[in-house]
């Protein structure tokens, strides 16, 4: 294949554009400040973008679909609390309590999926029902207080394995593990077909509402490995952990290139799209800027980059 | 081969009735294909015409009348049953998934798998698409370019050819073209017409529905004539000029 032919197939998947954004905030942050590339930081980065990028994997797919999910923070919330719950409360093994999230996780993104494919509500009224839902239940479970004090070996899922966190290496397996789901197999075709012409995909004998479902779950899965992680990296699980990561999912996936519109963008850019979010916080921390100041230079960036993303037109050429 | 009249119609509709809500959209329409036929189907906005091929394709059952196919009589209770017996639809607007390529398009809903089979998660053979895409369209005599574009990326005509070609990648006995060149410039138009002709060569049936008469009567064997839910005209397109069908259509008093 020749190389323009080869650039062309790259720039379809849109990655260029977060690669690049990636590069520029990693020179200019090392060059702001002498921390940025040491070994701490880097680690410390690393485990930071696991926890976002694992929700903006499920996130992106719902988007690529032509939908979206509000409630993968809410979600992450319960599913952690479920499983805090289920190992401090009730005394469950580990693996068990891990299973209780996940199985939370699953079970509400079925339930996002089935209002939308079968009972028709826009996903972004669904899913903000079920934000509200499972936040709220969240404090019900949990009396509005952490859940703390968890097992060393439960802790080790946030430790090291050699250099890298463990926590990087899941949410790095989970997005390999999804993009070759999304470029090989046929549910990722179909994913991509039903953002693109839904109708139309309907019309040749694919299940849509079948695969919106199946999206749904994974996302719901997605933010519940969040919400474990999140357990582990703080050693409790709080009822308001999770808010706003819906944003910084969106944001993450936007960032990658992927198109609200649907059935344009990947998983690689996504993943990019989520260093970048973290990378821009951290060299924020690094400068001391306030937390405050960070929410608007995180608007700001976010703006910036769909202004340019939808300068292209939508099907990339 | 070919021409297709006389002997038994490959699909014959009989006394086909249909009403929604209190309209009577179709009134007892009977309407056949033979093999190898090219039958031009024409008529004013609301004669039916997209009525009579969506209970053809599956789309919707027929309130009375019956569908016979190679004498016996069938039903459809889905596009997919019309499918099963040979009946492809390659329809004006649905057409294509723009954000996918050539093979992608014309194999979507039914991907060759390298493993799982028909499953959901079965990995998909990418280089046998691509191979039958290209051989698939190298029979029909189109030329697409670049197989790995996007349908998004291609002409109105290369869409329509597509679109085409994954209708009659299945080898179908009837294909049911409902405006296949309402976006297209001339020279596309006339790529579609040929596709049209080399169809009746492999004797494959085709219900071909234009607004633009003269294409009709530049592909057609024979052309029924709807109005208001009723046939008033079908007749070989030889034995009818463009201002008689006109006549047919509007229904003209001093026709």
């Amino acid at each position: 294949m020749d190389i323009k032919a080869w650039l062309k197939r790259i720039n379809r998947n849109r990655v260029l554009f977060p690669l690049g954004a990636l590069a520029l905030l990693v020179i200019v942050a090392a060059s702001l400040s002498p921390h940025f590339l040491t070994p701490m930081n880097i680690k410390n980065v690393l485990s930071q973008v696991s926890i976002i990028a694992i929700l903006a994997a499920g996130e992106a797919c719902v988007i690529l679909t032509g939908g979206i999910d509000l409630s993968v923070g809410a979600v992450l919330a319960i599913s952690g609390s479920i499983t805090a719950v289920l190992m401090k409360w009730v005394g469950a093994a580990i693996p068990l309590a891990i299973l209780g999230g996940l199985g939370a996780g699953a079970l509400a993104g079925a339930l996002n999926g089935l209002m939308v494919a079968w009972v028709r509500i826009p996903s972004f009224i669904a899913t903000l029902a079920m934000m509200a839902v499972a936040r709220g239940g969240t404090l019900v479970l949990t009396n509005g207080r952490p859940v703390s004090g968890f097992l060393k070996s439960f802790r080790a899922i946030a430790g090291y394995a050699g250099p890298l966190p463990l926590l990087f290496l899941i949410t790095f397996g989970v997005y390999v593990l999804w993009q070759l789901a999304l470029s090989h197999t046929r549910f990722g075709r179909y994913v991509y077909a039903v953002g693109g012409n839904e109708t139309g995909t309907r019309f040749v004998g694919v299940n849509v509402r079948r695969v919106k479902l199946l999206v749904f779950i994974l996302a719901g899965l997605c933010a519940a490995i969040g919400g474990i992680m999140l357990d582990a990296r703080l050693n409790a699980a709080y009822p308001t952990a999770g808010e706003g990561y819906e944003l910084d999912a969106i944001a993450a996936a936007v960032l990658g290139g992927v198109s609200l519109s649907g059935g344009v963008g990947s998983l690689v850019g996504t993943f990019f799209g989520a260093l970048v979010m973290t990378v821009l916080g951290n060299i924020l921390n690094l400068l001391k800027v306030g937390a405050f100041y960070q929410y608007i230079a995180k608007g700001l960036i976010l703006a910036v980059a769909a202004i340019s993303l939808s300068r292209g037109i939508k099907f990339a050429k | 081969m070919g021409g297709g009249n006389g002997g038994r119609p490959w699909v014959e509709m009989r006394g086909i009735h249909k009403w929604f809500g209190g309209v009577h959209a179709l009134k007892g329409v009977d309407f056949h294909v033979h093999r190898g036929e090219v039958v031009g189907l024409i008529g004013d906005n609301g004669a039916g015409k997209s009525t009579l091929i969506k209970i053809l394709s599956g789309v919707f059952p027929p309130d009375k009348g019956e569908i016979l196919i190679e004498g016996r009589r069938v039903r459809f209770r889905s596009p997919k049953d019309a499918k099963e017996y040979g009946i492809e639809t390659v329809y004006q607007e649905l057409a294509l998934v723009d954000n996918l390529d050539v093979p992608a398009n014309i194999f979507l809903g039914r991907e060759p798998a390298l493993v799982g089979g028909r499953g959901l998660f079965a990995l998909l053979h990418k280089g046998r698409m691509l191979r039958e895409a290209r051989a698939l369209l190298e029979r029909l005599k189109v030329n697409i370019g670049d197989l790995t574009s996007l349908a998004g990326e291609l002409s109105g005509g290369q869409r329509q050819t597509v679109a085409i070609a994954r209708a009659l990648y299945t080898e179908p006995k009837l294909l049911i073209m409902d405006e296949p060149t309402a976006a297209l410039a001339v020279q596309e138009t006339r790529k579609v017409l040929d596709l049209v002709r080399k169809l009746r060569e492999r004797d494959i049936g085709v219900v071909f529905i234009s607004h633009t008469l003269q294409e009709v009567f530049a592909v057609a064997d024979r052309i029924v004539i709807l109005r208001k839910g009723e046939k008033v005209g079908d007749l070989p397109a030889a034995a009818l000029t463009v201002d008689e069908a006109v006549k047919l259509m509007v229904g003209g008093e001093g026709a």
